[in-house]
């Protein structure tokens, strides 16, 4: 019994990343992911991820790799060295030398879209147009036989690609999962008597409900764990929010100068108005 | 020191003689007499000049990078957020810069129906300004086709579309705007000429019509009292002082500086808007195959196409969309004969009767209400709601010769109080 209860609570706490409610699409609540545009380290790790898992497919054809070596701290020649993968590219190049179109539409039936700006176009309205979305995105992967490539993601329904990452996360799949029923007043039911959980078996969306994943990774079929593939998550998608607006730490920190000289400029521009109120009354 | 001020008193003399800009200066800065009880609403007019200047300078800066054609425009685009120096601080200057002319220019005409300013003698200086107001949309209309985005492209697709609900020749006509079956290249072409060349003329034109007439006849005030039936033995009116440096340095330059602190608050943390001010679906290309979820024009004009929108039945053989665009239009038009349908003796809401500030209130609360719905996607209940805002948009103008003229005002001071 005791064991049970174990098994069950550790279900719940790896499958329970904290969903939040917020849609954008489907209805699939996003996860909240606050970026760090200080963090270079991962940044850096970021763009590693990006080069050799998306950039197969995906350009970044605004930018240039010599701004982001710069931006990211990533001297040069290492970048030369270790993220460039075709020998042609020079270091001033923007990032555009990903599939052809042509073989893109042969093998996909489509050109996978450009990444420069995905950030922005599926970012949050708040003020740091956090990327949940792509966060979300990024971690909601599923097996479906029914798809052509044998996946599905849940906050984009039907998505025609591969999950390139399903070697480091493993495969997941919709499970059902016995979870603590809930009482009319919302709490969690428990026996009266031995004080365990009176649990309920949930799929779908009724687990959604819950705040609780309908996901779960096939055991032994991805390199890292659980907390290992959400930090991998968070470095690309932070690189990718870089990406979109790579002058966005510096336009902040310039607007902190602005406004500070501007309420500096306000306060004797007041004294000086007032010296003509005074003229004239 | 002298003979220096002589001498420099000399090039004036020698100018004035061929060119009046001793008596221009006086005439418009130094000796126009601005009645002396203006308040907060009266800065609205200088910083929408000084917004003017803001995008024109800025335009001129991005037109140096920009590149009008269909396959490059997008990435011209963020070849200027990236690659040239301070380029995205002069996009986002103009990006804001044109939520911040129409926050600017709402206010202005806010003042303007509050204070009465459009009635006699000062209906031209109202319909010079409608005439701006209406350049000022058909700008912001062409430049928003200019970045290529998803929604740019899709939102003028819409809107030259409306064209089409014209009875017989409206698919003719829609073809001839875009210069083709479909948005494209041309169209863009087009818009670029008309965006950097023929409507910033217009707008520089009209503004400075706008302010000649303007000070033809001088300035209302808060309690539109005529100021200038009270005046010195001079002849100068006595409840005023001069614009300049009064008003200029007094006034003005300090609510200049606040407004940019505003501006750049928004410019450098929040530069979209949380999608009001530049919208998500515009970071894409345009995509003519490719609709987006929802197509919301931005926000400044979102109360006229509420109105468009709020137009569901065909009447008279015409179909819901013409009668949607006859109603968008009539509800610009009204605003032009605003000063004929005041009956009011009084100018300011100051004086005037219970009916004129129950029915104002209403306005704007239906103007507000009609700009958000305007963003969002309709529902039955979101049109109803639309069509009795559209309703009191209307009622509000036709009903004012009515309600103007049987409401008890207040008399009106011959002096500015005190």
């Amino acid at each position: 019994m005791g064991g049970g209860l174990k098994n069950l609570l550790l279900v719940v706490a790896l499958s329970c990343i904290s969903v939040q409610v917020c849609g954008a699409g489907s209805n699939y609540p996003l996860m909240r992911m606050d970026p760090d545009l200080d963090d270079k380290a991962s940044l850096q790790r970021g763009m590693q991820t990006f080069m050799n898992y998306c950039f197969g497919c995906h350009s970044l054809q605004y930018q240039r790799y010599n701004r982001t070596a710069r931006d990211l701290g990533i001297p040069e020649e290492l970048m030369l060295k270790h993220l460039i993968f075709d020998p042609d590219v020079r270091i001033g190049s923007l990032m555009e030398n990903s599939i052809s179109e042509e073989n893109a539409k042969q093998w996909f039936g489509a050109v996978p879209p450009d990444l420069t700006l995905v950030a922005r176009l599926r970012g949050g309205r708040d003020i740091n147009n956090r990327p949940d979305w792509l966060y979300t995105f990024l971690l909601t992967f599923y097996e479906d036989t029914s798809r052509p490539l044998g996946v599905n993601n849940l906050v984009f329904e039907n998505v025609g690609m591969p999950h390139p990452l399903v070697n480091l996360q493993g495969l997941q799949q919709k499970v059902c999962k016995d979870v603590p029923q809930l009482a009319e007043n919302g709490g969690e039911m428990r026996n009266p008597l031995t004080n365990e959980y009176i649990t309920e078996n949930l799929c779908g969306s009724d687990l959604i409900a819950r705040g609780i994943s309908p996901l779960q990774v096939v055991e032994g079929t991805g390199q890292l764990t659980p907390e290992e593939y959400e930090v991998l998550v968070y470095d690309l998608t932070n690189f990718l929010y870089y990406v979109a607006e790579p002058i966005r730490a510096d336009r902040e920190r310039i607007g902190i100068y602005v406004l500070i000289f501007l309420a500096i400029l306000y306060v004797f521009t007041r004294l000086l108005a007032r010296e003509y109120h005074k003229e004239y009354h | 020191m002298a003979t220096m001020q002589k001498s420099l008193q000399n090039v004036m003399n020698w100018v004035d003689e061929r060119l009046p800009v001793t008596e221009t200066y006086e005439k418009h800065l130094s000796k126009y007499y601005a009645p002396k009880n203006f308040n907060i609403w009266y800065i609205f007019g200088v910083l929408s000049v000084f917004v003017l200047v803001l995008q024109l300078v800025t335009g001129i800066w991005l037109t140096m990078n920009y590149i009008p054609a269909g396959d490059r425009a997008f990435a011209s685009v963020e070849f200027i957020m990236r690659d040239v120096e301070f380029g995205w601080m002069l996009r986002y200057m103009h990006s804001t810069g044109a939520s911040a002319f129409f926050v600017v220019v709402y206010l202005h005409m806010f003042r303007g129906l509050i204070y009465g300013s459009y009635k006699k003698p000062r209906e031209l200086i109202w319909i010079l300004g409608m005439l701006i107001y209406l350049a000022l949309m058909a700008e912001g209309f062409f430049g928003y086709l200019l970045p290529w985005g998803n929604m740019s492209y899709w939102g003028a697709q819409v809107i030259v579309s409306l064209v089409g609900a014209v009875p017989f020749w409206g698919e003719d006509l829609a073809i001839w705007v875009r210069g083709d079956f479909n948005m494209s290249e041309v169209a863009l072409n087009r818009f670029f000429a008309l965006h950097v060349v023929l409507v910033p003329l217009a707008l520089i034109v009209l503004v400075f019509l706008h302010i000649l007439a303007l000070h033809e006849v001088g300035s209302n005030n808060p309690d539109g009292i005529d100021v200038k039936a009270t005046v010195d033995h001079e002849g100068k009116p006595l409840d005023t002082v001069p614009f300049h440096p009064y008003y200029t340095i007094g006034h003005d330059l300090p609510a200049i500086v606040l407004f940019l602190f505003v501006f750049c608050a928004v410019m450098f943390f929040y530069p979209d808007g949380g999608g009001y001010l530049i919208e998500h679906p515009n970071f894409e290309p345009a995509d003519p195959l490719k609709t987006p979820e929802l197509i919301a024009p931005v926000w400044y004009y979102t109360p006229f196409y509420s109105m468009l929108r709020a137009c569901t039945y065909p009447l008279f053989g015409m179909t819901a969309k013409f009668w949607g665009l006859v109603v968008m239009a009539g509800a610009i038009a009204i605003l032009f004969v605003l000063p004929w349908l005041d009956r009011s003796p009084v100018k300011s809401i100051r004086y005037k009767g219970k009916a004129s500030k129950v029915f104002l209130t209403l306005f704007v609360i239906s103007f507000f209400i009609l700009g958000y719905l305007g963003t969002v996607h309709p529902t039955p209940m979101k049109t109803a709601l639309a069509q009795l805002c559209t309703g009191i948009y209307f009622a509000f103008f036709l009903l004012m010769p009515w309600y103007t003229s049987v409401e008890t005002t207040k008399p009106v001071p011959t002096r500015v109080p005190d």
